[in-house]
């Protein structure tokens, strides 16, 4: 009997070609007869490009070819997935998003020409001596007056950068219950933004065969068949049947992987131009200026409660920052992923919110690691925390006040979702539990015997993932279906390979995928080969995003093999000669029930394949089924993080002590692998709440353009973490499973900046923003010393 | 351009290189090694950590010219044939890695961790990997990885002796 694998912490099956330095990514890929290109890109946030002379470039030694936007102006522009309605009834403004720019351009990093040449050295050499004439133009960066009188204009056709004004519930409904409220809490936020930085940087490789007629690109995609759909189609006009994408080991992504990029359908379109393949690898700079970012949302937002702290209503304003075009994902970002989880986990009847998207000169914003539901917790939290201050209660009394209580799912909220399952006292109960929470108190004085200030906070959180159901995100604005498709290949001597649309790009899935189908055909995991990000093996995907991997994936992958069973039942029932009813399935073998007549399900295999004795009449030979699968809804993991900090009044200096966080994932297939994605979650929550903020100046230059600049989290930067689960099985998809890769990101930043608050409360502080650094955290501490001198 | 000898993974190798590159891109480039790994173009992120003579290196912040005669290992180096070093075994039974892209650099820079301090304590790996950024894990399981792997290797030099 073969050992059952769900629910054990099965070691990677991917991690040994890592541990080796034999992965393979795209960067390390060569193509013979390989050129590079070096994309030429706008030094300024806002410009007119009077002309651009190519002649001493193209004279440069080694140089094949110099293009710019005269030559990509006839081809589609890189298109946006989503279109978002406002509230007017009028679709979001929808500029054109050129490949290379067109007689403008509009943030910094944006594509004016490529260079390719026999070598990297020689393509930034000729780039080099590229004369652009640029006429400065006065630029707009900040999200929260990017609507104000006189702004600069980011496009000349879209008035007041206004990308769309869009609302979610009745603002009167919500209105009349704050006018009427015993208490109403108010409070202003920005969330600040990110850059994802996944370690590797982006690269693309284009080749054209001209044989054939057929392109292939290599790319650092967390979706090849999106990307091969999007350029295909709307770019490049090349059909599916000439269009290859693959994207092998991908270094992390996070969301910026998403996105199809500009540098995607110039190398493919230029390799036919210049007849040789063509490779391009951003350096880290260029990821920051080229990357899409994530977050930057300013809101204002009124919490209204009855005398018992009853949450009556919530009435939000967010302006939300698209940057300089509408990247992929973007517009339902601060919409569908955003507002639509502004209920939380609490039974707030009301709710509202009206999101005004804006475009500014900045890199095109999208989501990461989280999308839309980082910044709907920051929101709900942060006005929680400062609701029970304000009401005179403990931050875990109000919140269990205000919990949507276990036995009531499925609980419809006010902002269109349907929460299928969880238990959210659970999770926090056991939070506060494995937190020490009771005995904080001890610790704080202990802290403040050392002259440091201790803090604890809370955040307790729901999101929605498994994204996502196809006529749900349809009637939303998506213009894709979000299924998946799993494919199941048995070969004749029993070993499987299963193809997946999904991607893997650090989650595992070699290794979780295999699990679900060693247990459930009886074999070993060693005769399991997981296969994906190669368009020309994969039947279709839409690829890894939104915690979707396992729960739309996987299930896809599960109901194949429903399919293969069913299959090779019949082949078996032949075999034993008995009926197709009576054939039990365990273990790997094929039992005719109540006897003890068996069959392997190698036999089986090898019997489909080598069919001499087999129901011709009734069954094709073979053993390979595919399913694709769409949610009825999405998935929702939910739960509680509590942080506890340490802060030195002296230098501002924050140091996380305890991060504690309990989820409900679902049904757990490989809990290291869920952990291991909880602790990046939180790396980079805290690295949000603490470290990282992506920062333009007035004229639209990215001040923190690098590493250097940008605060990426290091390992002393962190603690270690507590992580546990309290899981309800998911009520939507026959796996149970719900999504655990986003939720560390989700959760956490809240509960940092809470515990911030709640160390610094007995300054008088009441606010900070993210990231909280040192020198904030320091002048928060006197401002409020003086403010009390004052009084 | 100038010609450049070393030994790479206990192999003599030449190559004929500008004065200006980088280690990193003859190890990747000349010599196909692509295991070790470029993330960012400001020597932060520590995906290029090698050894050279026998200490961690970013390979980015060297020249090919300056290896001249040196004894290089990257990471395709570390284990014996088929068997994984104790360190890249801990990272394996840790979860230390997910995307796998900051690996070869974080093992690299273990390793030379453990040869310089002997069971390394947290705080110790913690601020001894400033220099290597991973954007996966947290650092909770590589942390737990070098503890292990720095053990292991430990316990091999003691039976070894």
């Amino acid at each position: 009997m073969t050992k059952m694998t769900v629910g054990q912490p099965i070691k990677r099956v991917e991690d040994k070609r890592f541990l080796t330095g034999r992965g393979k990514y795209t960067d390390d890929i060569n193509r013979p007869g390989q050129t590079y290109a070096y994309i030429v890109r706008s030094p300024h946030a806002h410009a007119k490009i009077n002309g651009i002379n190519k002649a001493a470039a193209e004279a440069m030694p080694g140089v094949h070819a110099v293009f710019t936007g005269d030559d990509t102006k006839d081809l589609g522009g890189i298109p946006c997935g989503w279109q978002v309605h406002s509230k007017d009834g009028t679709p979001m403004a929808e500029p054109r998003h050129p490949m290379l720019a067109e007689g403008k351009a509009r943030h910094v990093g944006d594509p004016v020409a490529m260079v390719v040449a026999d070598t990297r050295e020689q393509a930034r050499a000729a780039a080099e001596a590229l004369e652009i004439d640029y006429q400065e133009l006065p630029a707009v960066s900040d999200t929260g007056s990017a609507l104000g009188d006189g702004q600069p204009l980011v496009h000349d056709d879209v008035s007041s950068n206004l990308c769309y004004d869009w609302i979610i519930g009745e603002e009167a409904d919500a209105d009349a219950a704050i006018a009427k409220a015993h208490h109403v809490t108010e409070i202003d936020l920005v969330n600040n933004r990110l850059v994802a930085n996944p370690m590797e940087p982006r690269a693309a490789i284009g080749e054209f065969d001209e044989s054939t007629g057929e392109y292939t690109l290599h790319t650092t995609s967390q979706n090849p068949h999106v990307i091969r759909l999007l350029m295909g189609a709307f770019v490049l006009s090349i059909p599916e049947h000439k269009l290859r994408v693959v994207a092998p080991d991908v270094g992390g992504g996070f969301g910026s992987k998403i996105y199809h990029y500009a540098e995607e359908a110039l190398v493919t379109w230029a390799s036919a131009k210049v007849g040789r393949p063509i490779k391009w690898t951003a350096d880290r700079s260029e990821a920051f200026i080229s990357d899409a970012h994530g977050r930057d949302h300013v809101s204002h937002a009124k919490l209204a409660m009855d005398e018992n702290g009853k949450f009556l209503a919530l009435k939000v304003e967010t302006t939300a920052n698209m940057g300089a075009y509408l990247s992929t994902f973007a517009p339902c970002v601060p919409t569908y992923l955003y507002a639509t989880l502004l209920a939380g986990v609490y039974t707030t009847p009301i709710v509202f919110a009206n999101v005004k998207a804006v475009f500014t000169n900045t890199v095109p914003v999208d989501a990461y690691r989280g999308a839309g539901r980082p910044e709907a917790t920051y929101l709900l939290e942060r006005i929680v925390e400062k609701a029970a201050r304000e009401m005179g209660l403990a931050q875990d009394e109000l919140r269990r006040r205000n919990f949507i209580p276990a036995d009531a799912f499925p609980y419809q909220t006010p902002v269109a979702l349907q929460y299928d399952s969880g238990d959210y006292l659970a999770t926090m109960e056991k939070a506060i539990e494995l937190s020490n929470y009771e005995s904080f108190e001890d610790r704080r004085q202990e802290a403040a015997s050392r002259g440091k200030l201790r803090g604890i906070g809370f955040s307790t959180y729901v999101e929605a993932c498994g994204i996502a159901p196809s006529a749900v995100v349809g009637s939303l604005g998506a213009r894709a279906g979000l299924y998946e498709c799993g494919q199941v290949r048995v070969h004749p001597t029993g070993s499987v390979t299963v193809f997946t649309g999904t991607h893997s790009h650090g989650q595992g899935h070699e290794t979780t995928f295999a699990q679900l189908v060693a247990d459930k055909l009886g074999i070993p995991m060693e005769n399991v080969e997981i296969s994906h990000g190669d368009t020309n093996k994969i039947p279709f995907g839409m690829g890894t995003y939104g915690s979707r991997s396992l729960a739309v994936g996987g299930v896809a992958i599960d109901r194949a093999l429903d399919k293969v069973v069913a299959k090779a039942k019949k082949i078996a029932a032949h075999l034993m000669e008995a009926s197709e009813a009576d054939i039990e399935f365990e273990n790997g073998e094929f039992r005719v029930a109540g006897t003890d007549k068996t069959t392997a399900f190698g036999d089986v295999a090898l019997t489909a394949y080598v069919p001499h004795n087999y129901p011709i009449e009734e069954l094709e030979p073979g053993l390979e089924e595919t399913a694709f699968f769409d949610p009825l809804n999405f998935s929702y993991p939910g739960g509680c993080h509590i942080c506890e900090v340490e802060i030195d009044p002296e230098t501002g200096v924050t140091e996380v002590v305890g991060m504690t966080a309990v989820d409900d994932f679902g049904r757990i297939i490989n809990p290291m692998i869920v952990h291991g994605q909880v602790h990046g979650g939180l790396a980079q929550g805290i690295g949000q709440a603490l470290l990282e903020s992506c920062v333009y100046d007035e004229s639209g230059q990215l001040v923190t353009g690098s590493y250097m600049d940008y605060t990426m989290p290091r390992a002393d930067n962190l603690p270690s973490y507590t992580v546990d689960d309290h899981c309800v099985p998911a009520a939507h998809n026959p796996l149970g499973v719900k999504g655990c890769g986003e939720v560390g990101a989700i959760g956490s930043p809240p509960s940092v900046i809470n515990a911030v608050l709640d160390a610094l409360n007995p300054l008088g502080v009441r606010d900070i923003s993210m990231p909280a650094t040192p020198m904030k955290v320091w002048q928060a501490i006197q401002d409020a010393k003086m403010s009390q001198a004052a009084d | 351009m100038a010609s450049v000898s070393m030994t790479v993974n206990g192999k003599s190798v030449s190559g004929d290189v500008a004065p200006n590159t980088l280690l990193v891109d003859f190890l990747r480039e000349n010599l196909r090694l692509t295991g070790t790994h470029v993330g960012c173009d400001t020597s932060q992120c520590g995906a290029c950590v090698i050894h050279v003579n026998g200490k961690s290196v970013k390979a980015c912040t060297m020249l090919a010219v300056q290896a001249e005669g040196a004894d290089v290992t990257t990471i395709e180096g570390l284990a014996n044939g088929d068997q994984l070093h104790p360190m890249q075994e801990a990272f394996r039974e840790h979860h230390g890695l997910q995307c796998g892209f900051c690996t070869p650099g974080m093992v690299m820079s273990a390793v030379d961790l453990a040869n310089t301090i002997d069971n390394p304590d947290e705080k110790t790996i913690r601020h001894w990997l400033e220099g290597n950024i991973c954007r996966c894990t947290g650092y909770h399981n590589i942390v737990k990885a070098i503890e292990a792997g720095s053990k292991a290797m430990q316990a091999g030099k003691q039976a070894a002796d």
